[in-house]
């Protein structure tokens, strides 16, 4: 059974240094909240597993959290680089970065394994392309009935998944709904979860028709933490600061603008702060 | 009605889609080219983002694939997962459009680094959608700013497969779909030598010489046997691009910035 738990209770309960973290939300409901309490624990040596790293994973790798980095595209959505990001990989800074580099298809395709107890997953994907020559962990196989070749991928079990959801009840089923993502194929593939949520109800009030509902017994813990996702969005609470986003370009560009920005809206912080944050976007 | 280079070349990649067909949209340039065509000549274009909205009707651009508004006015929204197993790799949609960093005249493209993968000098953001995008949807177009350092003689990496190193290799990698068909830009539109499968140019933008193409291809660029010039916008494509671009502006800078 989920335990609801104030969200630095749970981030330092839940991960340790040197975890594989799973950070999950395709581009919506991206927990932000989470991803800054564990930079302000001062969390280290961890492999960070996501789609799409966003400025969330931008801000853990700028503030040296990451050692390792398992993803599928990198950029600033619609508005270029991560800059964290590349100055982690190109100079180094503020740690040199392994980075293990996928396709979409591929890690949609490893968390599902994961979700499904399968050592791997494979799929037809990967063809033509350079990634397998730089990327060991896609290989080929040949399907037993047909012949055709398939690639490959090993399932993903990140020791955490984290994710912010719309609402739990009051046992701790979770609800989240709009832009699903991979967030519950992340859950199901971790041993250990936590989600934040916006709110939490006596209802869930199931009513829309890809909504993702994660029972109690799926999740270790849960942060109210309204507000959770901003910059993201959480749909039906706030839509996304996409002038945030395009702001965070020249903020992330100079490590020491990055350090000052960090210092005044992450380290000086607390979760209670996203709350405002995400009003402002309503 | 004057009008500038990346306006032309938005409006003649718009003018490539058809009603019918069922578009994975990528952001960017494709994705103003895709919603630029809703709004004229084809209402009835399906645009599929790989957030998994099928069918999604924005009123401005979405800034990034997952935009609220795209699941708001989709028909439906399916899961990550769901997209690109069904939707992408099930063969369900007639036609992708890419962009990236470089491409090569067989229309292969990069998006993962520029300079040597271990030691890069820029970092580009890798894959995402495309390399799946490129073998399952029925076929690619292309849209880019015409540049040496953009059109290159080689890739610094092959992230998406166009038709090959030699432009031969698609069949042998098993892949079925027709891919890169159509490759737009600021300067031109080219198309794939039916032998060889080569980018060539087919139709130059109203004012544009050969010559100016030749200077910024990174390769010998070849010319179709005719080449046509091509239909300068319409005041009716040009009013309904800069309205949607006025439109885009005013929702995503609108709010002072927070946080």
């Amino acid at each position: 059974m989920a335990l609801f738990q104030p969200l630095p209770d749970a981030v330092s309960t839940l991960v340790h240094d040197g975890d594989t973290v799973a950070l999950e939300g395709f581009t919506h409901l991206i927990p932000f909240a989470a991803g800054h309490e564990i930079i302000r624990q001062g969390r280290s040596n961890l492999t960070l597993i996501r789609m799409t790293p966003d400025l969330v994973y931008d801000q853990m790798i700028g503030s040296g959290c990451a050692r390792k980095l398992v993803f599928s595209w990198g950029g600033n959505p619609g508005v270029g680089s991560l800059h964290r990001l590349r100055d982690a990989v190109e100079h180094g800074w503020p740690n040199p970065i392994e980075i293990e580099e996928h396709s979409h298809s591929g890690m949609a395709h490893a968390y599902s394994a994961g979700a499904a107890g399968m050592p791997s997953a494979f799929f037809r994907g990967y063809l033509g392309t350079e990634l397998p020559a730089v990327n060991p962990s896609i290989r080929f196989l040949d399907c037993p009935f047909t012949g055709q070749r398939l690639a490959c991928v090993p399932a993903h079990h990140p020791d955490v998944a984290i994710i912010h959801a719309q609402r739990a009840d009051r046992e701790g089923n979770v609800l989240l709904e709009g832009i699903v993502g991979v967030q519950k194929e992340a859950v199901l593939s971790a041993k250990r979860s936590l989600v934040t949520v916006e709110e939490v109800v006596d209802d869930l009030a199931v009513t829309s028709p890809n909504a993702v509902v994660l029972p109690s017994w799926t999740i270790a813990a849960i942060a109210v933490v309204p507000g959770g996702a901003h910059p993201s969005y959480a749909h039906g609470y706030y839509s996304r600061d996409n002038s945030f986003y395009v702001a965070w370009d020249d903020i992330a560009k100079d490590r020491e603008t990055f350090a000052v920005w960090m210092r005044q809206h992450v380290l000086e912080q607390g979760p209670d702060i996203f709350g405002e944050r995400a009003r402002l976007c309503t | 009605m004057n009008y500038t280079a990346t306006e032309m070349m938005t409006i003649s990649a718009a003018r490539a889609l058809c009603n019918s067909d069922v578009c994975f949209v990528g952001i960017g340039l494709p994705s103003v080219a895709c919603n630029l065509a809703r709004r004229t000549h084809a209402p009835g274009l399906t645009l599929v983002y790989e957030s998994g909205t099928i069918a999604a009707k924005p009123s401005v651009l979405p800034l990034s694939i997952g935009d609220g508004e795209l699941c708001e006015t989709a028909l439906t929204t399916v899961p990550v997962l769901e997209m690109f197993r069904y939707w992408l790799q099930g063969g369900r949609i007639t036609v992708g459009f890419l962009s990236g960093a470089q491409v090569d005249r067989y229309g292969n493209l990069n998006s993962t680094v520029i300079g040597d993968y271990r030691k890069p000098k820029v970092r580009l953001p890798g894959a995402g959608g495309a390399t799946e995008i490129a073998t399952y949807c029925g076929r690619i177009f292309m849209i880019m700013r015409h540049h040496p350092r953009a059109m290159v003689e080689k890739l610094d990496f092959l992230t998406t497969l166009g038709h090959g190193p030699t432009g031969r290799e698609r069949r042998q990698f098993g892949v079925m779909t027709a891919g890169p068909v159509l490759l737009v830009t600021d300067l031109c539109m080219m198309q794939p030598d039916p032998e060889t499968n080569e980018f060539m140019v087919t139709s130059l933008h109203p004012g544009v010489s050969r010559d100016q193409v030749r200077e910024n291809t990174g390769w010998e660029v070849r010319f179709a046997g005719e080449v046509e010039e091509t239909e300068p916008p319409t005041e009716k494509e040009l009013q309904a691009l800069r309205d949607l671009h006025a439109s885009t502006e005013r929702a995503h800078c609108g709010r002072a910035v927070t946080a």
